[in-house]
């Protein structure tokens, strides 16, 4: 065909159903499991905040967008368990680069991200979250906004990846990062080669999302991780509450 | 001026105007309609051959994207630069648009040429052609517009006082003029052959039924297709379509001649280049395919006359489209190169070889014997061309000439 060849090769394209396109406004691509979105402040199952107000987050931001003071729980009705709480939080959206350096600076895996980063605001004030939309509600999902797009699932996996090697001082998992076992709403599948690991670090009350749940004292747990586990289970929680 | 046309041959009435009225209301809605679907035509089209999926929202399948387009420009602010030549600036739009009015009008766009009939149809009891005006200069009227619609390209990028648009226009008059001898030769070879300059007396000769009663009458036969490919080629040029949009250039210049403009006056640009594409494919129509002529299966002869008419511009745009969605766009040097060295000799050499086959005919001459010296004259011409070409670049390279 020499020079009108090609004309064939463009005019094979006519009709083939091949397209790619997402219609985005009707419908989103699917989200990488770590994709950065909103932030949500945690809380404990029992309704206490996660916050202890230590302003790790604040001074870690690199956008200088999250105000944080903490205050002195109040004795009879305290809001989170320890000695301080956050007493104001605030992220100012205008400035958040969703780094999650702030996820990661937090001690008490208070702050987490979900995967929703479609938001937009008509005026600076709606930009400025406080705590009265960060935090959870007593369900452990994210506050929905009337100007933000949430779909489903992307509000689910709000814990954080705990990037940390040992995590809550478990000797079990000296060199290894693993999953953090009590976060907010959700716990995430394990990546690839850790699920042994991680499975023994979740605590037997939280039911994961997968539908197996996993029994601490359960006879099929590996022996070389199990008491130790025992230890950190009981410490962490004996402390919290 | 408005010539040939048997409605204007009698007495000029009451009835007459107002016929002349609606034809003029008819053509400006058909043109803005059909430019209007043009773009959406387009869009659609280009994006099916590139795997996208093109406008979709407004209106079914997308179709009322332009109109919303449209409403959306009327409301954008207008910009005028400071640097801008203020009058100029805003006459080039309008240099460009009304052309391309303009153009339409003489375009044969049906009419009941089956069976023998002269393409006159009856409204309202009076005899006229279906179109707007059918002036004895014709078809260079048509040359005429599209080289008035380079001012509006020429001005507008001289106007906006600044360095793009400035380097757009100048490709865009050197590219335009340059093409407009191709195209004037190829329209030369079909006044040739049909022996008239109206647009209604070409589409006229190509009527019948034709050679062995099937095949068309067609100028794309009569002329010997050389001078069809070279309109095809000369008009892509300018259009300014893809793959010859150097004025456009997105790439290298930000949109060239319309970079400062914004608003309505952009659209009214966009408008323009998308109904001159509607128009210089309505214009092939007419030169070289028989316009509005074609055979009348059932119903009326003036429907099929508008059928027959629409069939063969679309199969132009869809062909427009097709190329621009397949070649990539061609380099300056190509497109100069493309323009003098190849469709300009290649169609003054065939209207030479044309006037000797006509003039051969006539004189009786031995047929043979004619086309033989003819096809040794342009290899000839075609031999020497090359050697001038040839010694102008060694020349060029060994710095003798700049």
């Amino acid at each position: 065909m020499g020079y009108l060849g090609g004309f064939l090769v463009s005019l094979r394209q006519i009709g083939r159903k091949q397209r790619v396109t997402t219609q985005y406004p009707k419908e989103k691509a699917p989200k990488p499991i770590r994709v950065h979105g909103r932030h949500v402040l945690n809380r404990y199952e029992d309704g206490m905040e996660k916050c202890i107000g230590c302003e790790l987050c604040a001074g870690v931001c690199p956008a200088k967008c999250i105000f944080v003071r903490g205050a002195d729980n109040p004795i009879e009705d305290p809001v989170s368990p320890g000695e301080r709480f956050g007493y104001i939080y605030e992220i100012n959206y205008l400035r958040c680069i969703h780094c999650d350096l702030c996820v990661e600076a937090c001690p008490t895996e208070a702050i987490t991200e979900s995967k929703m980063f479609e938001f937009s605001f008509t005026n600076r004030a709606d930009a400025i979250y406080t705590k009265t939309e960060l935090v959870v509600d007593d369900d452990g999902m994210p506050q929905k906004m009337p100007w933000e797009d949430w779909r489903a699932g992307e509000d689910l996996p709000t814990s954080a990846w705990m990037r940390a090697t040992s995590p809550s001082g478990s000797a079990a998992f000296e060199g290894v990062v693993g999953w953090s076992g009590e976060l907010g709403y959700g716990i995430r599948a394990p990546e690839a080669a850790q699920e042994l690991k991680d499975s023994v670090a979740t605590p037997s009350e939280m039911i994961d999302e997968h539908g197996h749940g996993h029994e601490d004292h359960a006879p099929g747990t590996p022996e070389h991780v199990s008491p130790e586990h025992d230890e950190h289970h009981d410490d962490e929680h004996g402390g919290d509450r | 001026m408005l010539g040939g046309d048997p409605l204007l041959s009698g007495p000029i009435d009451l009835a007459v105007v107002l016929i002349v009225i609606l034809k003029v209301v008819c053509v400006f809605a058909f043109l803005l309609v059909a430019t209007m679907l043009m773009i959406w035509f387009e869009r659609k089209v280009v994006s099916d051959f590139q795997n996208r999926v093109g406008p979709n929202t407004a209106g079914p399948f997308g179709i009322l994207q332009t109109l919303a387009d449209g409403i959306k420009f009327f409301f954008k602010e207008d910009l005028i630069p400071d640097r801008a030549e203020r009058r100029v600036f805003i006459l080039a739009p309008l240099l460009t648009v009304v052309p391309a009015f303009l153009l339409f009008t003489i375009v044969p766009f049906g009419g009941d040429f089956s069976n023998g009939h002269d393409g006159s149809v009856e409204i309202f009891g009076r005899t006229t052609y279906l179109q707007l005006a059918d002036p004895s200069i014709g078809i260079l009227f048509a040359l005429a517009m599209s080289s008035i619609a380079v001012y509006g390209v020429m001005l507008a990028g001289w106007s906006s006082g600044s360095k793009y648009p400035l380097i757009g226009s100048v490709r865009a008059s050197a590219q335009m003029v340059s093409y407009e001898a191709a195209l004037g030769l190829s329209v030369c070879a079909v006044v040739l052959t049909t022996g008239t300059l109206s647009t209604h007396g070409i589409v006229m000769a190509q009527a019948g039924s034709g050679w062995g009663g099937f095949i068309p009458h067609w100028n794309l036969i009569a002329t010997g297709f050389v001078p069809f490919v070279v309109f095809l080629l000369a008009s892509q040029a300018e259009l300014n379509r893809p793959p010859f949009d150097l004025v456009e250039a997105e790439q290298e210049l930000v949109g060239s001649y319309h970079t400062e403009y914004s608003s309505i006056r952009f659209a009214l640009f966009f408008v323009a280049e998308f109904m001159n594409s509607v128009t210089m494919a309505a214009i092939i129509v007419t030169l070289f395919l028989g316009g509005p002529a074609g055979p009348a299966l059932l119903g009326p002869g003036w429907l099929w006359g508008i059928i027959w008419f629409l069939l063969k511009m679309t199969g132009f745009l869809f062909l427009f489209v097709w190329v621009r969605s397949t070649v990539p766009r061609v380099r300056y040097d190509q497109l100069m190169d493309l323009g003098w060295k190849v469709l300009i000799p290649l169609s003054l050499g065939w209207i030479l070889l044309l006037a000797t086959f006509w003039v051969a005919r006539d004189q009786q001459w031995n047929g043979f014997i004619t086309v033989a010296i003819g096809v040794v004259v342009g290899l000839t011409g075609y031999g020497l061309l090359k050697a001038a070409i040839a010694t102008s670049k060694a020349r060029r390279l060994e710095g003798v000439v700049d």
